[in-house]
C-alpha cells in the first residue's frame, strides 16, 4: 500500500487518505499558446516507466496540495515535498540521483 | 510452412498415437536481418494486426516481437468481456467490427477461441444513468448496433441472482446487448499466433526493443536484446508500454499508463449465464466455463507499471458486487493480478500514423482492449499497408490538438 508523508501536517498518510493529482510542475498554457503548447500541457502528459513527480492531495486529513516524487517501475516513494515550489527541490533531487544512477535528472 | 488443421478427425487420428504427436503450434525462429514490417507486441492486438496484414493485404514477411511470452500481458490479464454498445459512432464502428469478427473468429483461425454470445447487461442504478444507457441505445439503433433497454423485471429474469432493490442503488433496468458475451482470452493470442505463423510470420518471443532507429524522419529497424532487426515499417502495440517505446522513437504519445485489476472466486456451479457490468457501485462479474466468477472493477489513479495495483480498490469491486449479488458474500476469491493499461484523455483508442514516416501506433484501448482485439487488428493492419483506413480515421494522436475527443469517459462510465 501506498504511503506519503504529508510535507503540510507531517502525518504518514495511506493511499486511502490521498487524492492522485497527475504530473507535477505542469507549465499551464492558455489562450494565445499555440496547439502544440495547449496539446501538450493539456494531453500529452509525462509518463516515465521510473522517476515521476506527482501532485497528490491529503484529501481526508489537511485537505492540502503536496507534491511527491516516486517510482512507477518499482513503487518506491524517494520523498514528498510542498507544492509551492516550480522544480523538485535540490536535496531531493540529489537523493534520487544516488538511488537511480542513471536517472537522466528532472527536465 | 503449413498448418496441421485442427478437427474431430484430427484428435480421433491424435488418439492413435496417445497424442504424443502433435506439432508445436507455432515456430520460434531466430530472427531474420529484415521485414517488411515489424509488430512490437504479441499480444491480442499485436498478433491480430499481423494476422489481418497477411490475410487482407498478402503482407507475409512479417515479425512481431515480443518481451515476455505472447498474451502475457493484458490479454491474458482482463475479463474477457466483448461488447459493442458504445455512444460515438467511430468508437461502435470499430467495436461492432471487433465483435462481428468474433462470431466467426473460431472458424476463421482453426481454432476454439470459445466466444459465447451470452448477452450482456449494463446495470443503470441511477436516473442519469438510465437517461444514459437510453440515449445509448438509440446511438445504437442508428449506429446498426443491436442493444436495447430492459426493466428491472426483466433483469431480474435474466440473472436471477441479482438484487433488484439495491441497499444503496436499485436496479431501475438494464442495457441489454445480446450479441456481448465471452471469449477465451489466451486462446485469442494462441490462435492468432498460429495462423501468422503458417503463413510464414515469426513470432519472437522473449526479445525485447530497446531502441527505435531512424533515418531522415523514416523508420529502418529496432535495436533489441537479439541484434538490430531491420524493417520498412514498424508497428507499436504494446499497450501499457505504448509511452516508454514512443519515446525510443522521440515523441511523446497522450497516454498514462494505470494499473487495473481483475480477480476470480473459486469455482461454483452455473449461477450467472450472462455479464452484468454495475457501473454506478462499480464493478462487473461474469461465470467462466470452468465456475470461477471472473470479476473486475476501476483503475487505480497514479501512474504505475509494476501490474500491482491498490487494495482498496480490490475491496471497492467485492463490496459493489456483493450488494449486487448477495450470494457471492461467502465465496473466497482464487485469485488476484494486475495489468497495466494505457489511458487516454477521452478514454479512447489511439491508431495512428506518428511523426516519424513508417510508424504507426495502435494503444490507449485503456480498460477495454480484449473486446475490440480483432477490430483493432483489421484497421490497424489496413493502416500500415494503406497509409488510411476509414475505421481509423478519427482515432488519430492529433485529435487532442485539434479538439475532436471521441469521448467515451462520460458515454461509458469508468468500466469498460
Amino acid at each position: 500500500m501506498l504511503t506519503l508523508e504529508c510535507p503540510y501536517c507531517g502525518v504518514k498518510a495511506e493511499e486511502t487518505e490521498l487524492q492522485p493529482g497527475g504530473e507535477a510542475h505542469l507549465k499551464r498554457y492558455g489562450p494565445g499558446s499555440t496547439d502544440e503548447e495547449f496539446d501538450g500541457y493539456m494531453f500529452s502528459r509525462k509518463n516515465p516507466k521510473g522517476v515521476h513527480f506527482e501532485r497528490w492531495r491529503h484529501a481526508y486529513g489537511c485537505g492540502k496540495w503536496f507534491l511527491a516524487a516516486r517510482c512507477t517501475a518499482t513503487l518506491e516513494v524517494f520523498g514528498t515535498y510542498p507544492a509551492q515550489t516550480s522544480e523538485p527541490p535540490a536535496e531531493l533531487q540529489a537523493k534520487i540521483k544516488a538511488k537511480r544512477p542513471n536517472w537522466e535528472g528532472y527536465k | 510452412m503449413g498448418m496441421k488443421r485442427y478437427s474431430a478427425f484430427a484428435i480421433a487420428k491424435g488418439a492413435m498415437s496417445w497424442h504424443q504427436n502433435w506439432e508445436r503450434a507455432w515456430r520460434s525462429p531466430a530472427p531474420k536481418a529484415k521485414y517488411d514490417a515489424i509488430i512490437v507486441g504479441a499480444g491480442g492486438h499485436g498478433l491480430a494486426t499481423a494476422y489481418y496484414l497477411g490475410k487482407n493485404f498478402g503482407i507475409t514477411n512479417v515479425a512481431i516481437i515480443e518481451k515476455g511470452w505472447l498474451g502475457g500481458g493484458n490479454t491474458g490479464r482482463n475479463t474477457t468481456i466483448i461488447r459493442s454498445n458504445y455512444l460515438q459512432d467511430p468508437s461502435a464502428a470499430i467495436y461492432e467490427k471487433a465483435r462481428s469478427l468474433y462470431e466467426t473468429m473460431s472458424q476463421d483461425l482453426n481454432y476454439n477461441v470459445m466466444f459465447s454470445p451470452r448477452g450482456l447487461l449494463m446495470l443503470g442504478q441511477t436516473e442519469h444513468e438510465v437517461r444514459g444507457y437510453k440515449r445509448t441505445v438509440y446511438a445504437n439503433n442508428l449506429q446498426g448496433v443491436e442493444t436495447r433497454w430492459i426493466g428491472p423485471a426483466e433483469v431480474k429474469k435474466l440473472v436471477p441472482i441479482i438484487n433488484i432493490d439495491g441497499p444503496r442503488y436499485p436496479i431501475l433496468g438494464a442495457l441489454y446487448q445480446e450479441r456481448g458475451g465471452t471469449a477465451r482470452h489466451d486462446a485469442v493470442a494462441w490462435g492468432y499466433a498460429r495462423a501468422c505463423s503458417a503463413m510464414g510470420m515469426d513470432v519472437i518471443q522473449q526479445t525485447e526493443v530497446t531502441g527505435v532507429k531512424t533515418e531522415g524522419g523514416k523508420v529502418t529497424g529496432v535495436e533489441t536484446t537479439k541484434g538490430f532487426i531491420g524493417c520498412d515499417r514498424l508497428g507499436m502495440v504494446v499497450a501499457g508500454h505504448a509511452s516508454v517505446l514512443a519515446e525510443m522513437a522521440g515523441f511523446r504519445l497522450p497516454i498514462e499508463s494505470l494499473a487495473l485489476q481483475a480477480m476470480v472466486s473459486e469455482p461454483i456451479k452455473p449461477a450467472i449465464d450472462v455479464v452484468v457490468m454495475a457501473n454506478t457501485v462499480h464493478g462487473y462479474m461474469s461465470q467462466s466455463d470452468k465456475g470461477e466468477l471472473v470479476i473486475g472493477g476501476g483503475t487505480d489513479g497514479f501512474n504505475n507499471y509494476t501490474q500491482r495495483g491498490s487494495f482498496h480498490h480490490i475491496e471497492e469491486t467485492v463490496r459493489a458486487l456483493v450488494e449486487t449479488f448477495p450470494i457471492i458474500s461467502r465465496l473466497k476469491m482464487l485469485r488476484q493480478w494486475g495489468g497495466i493499461v494505457d489511458m487516454t484523455g477521452d478514454r479512447s483508442p489511439i491508431l495512428s500514423k506518428t511523426p516519424v514516416d513508417g510508424i504507426f501506433v495502435n494503444c490507449g484501448w485503456g480498460t477495454g482492449g480484449f473486446k475490440s482485439i480483432p477490430g483493432s487488428g483489421w484497421a490497424m493492419a489496413e493502416l500500415m499497408a494503406r497509409g488510411s483506413s476509414p475505421l481509423t480515421e478519427e482515432f488519430s494522436m492529433y485529435r487532442f490538438r485539434e479538439g475532436k475527443f471521441i469521448d467515451e469517459s462520460v458515454a461509458a462510465g469508468v468500466a469498460h
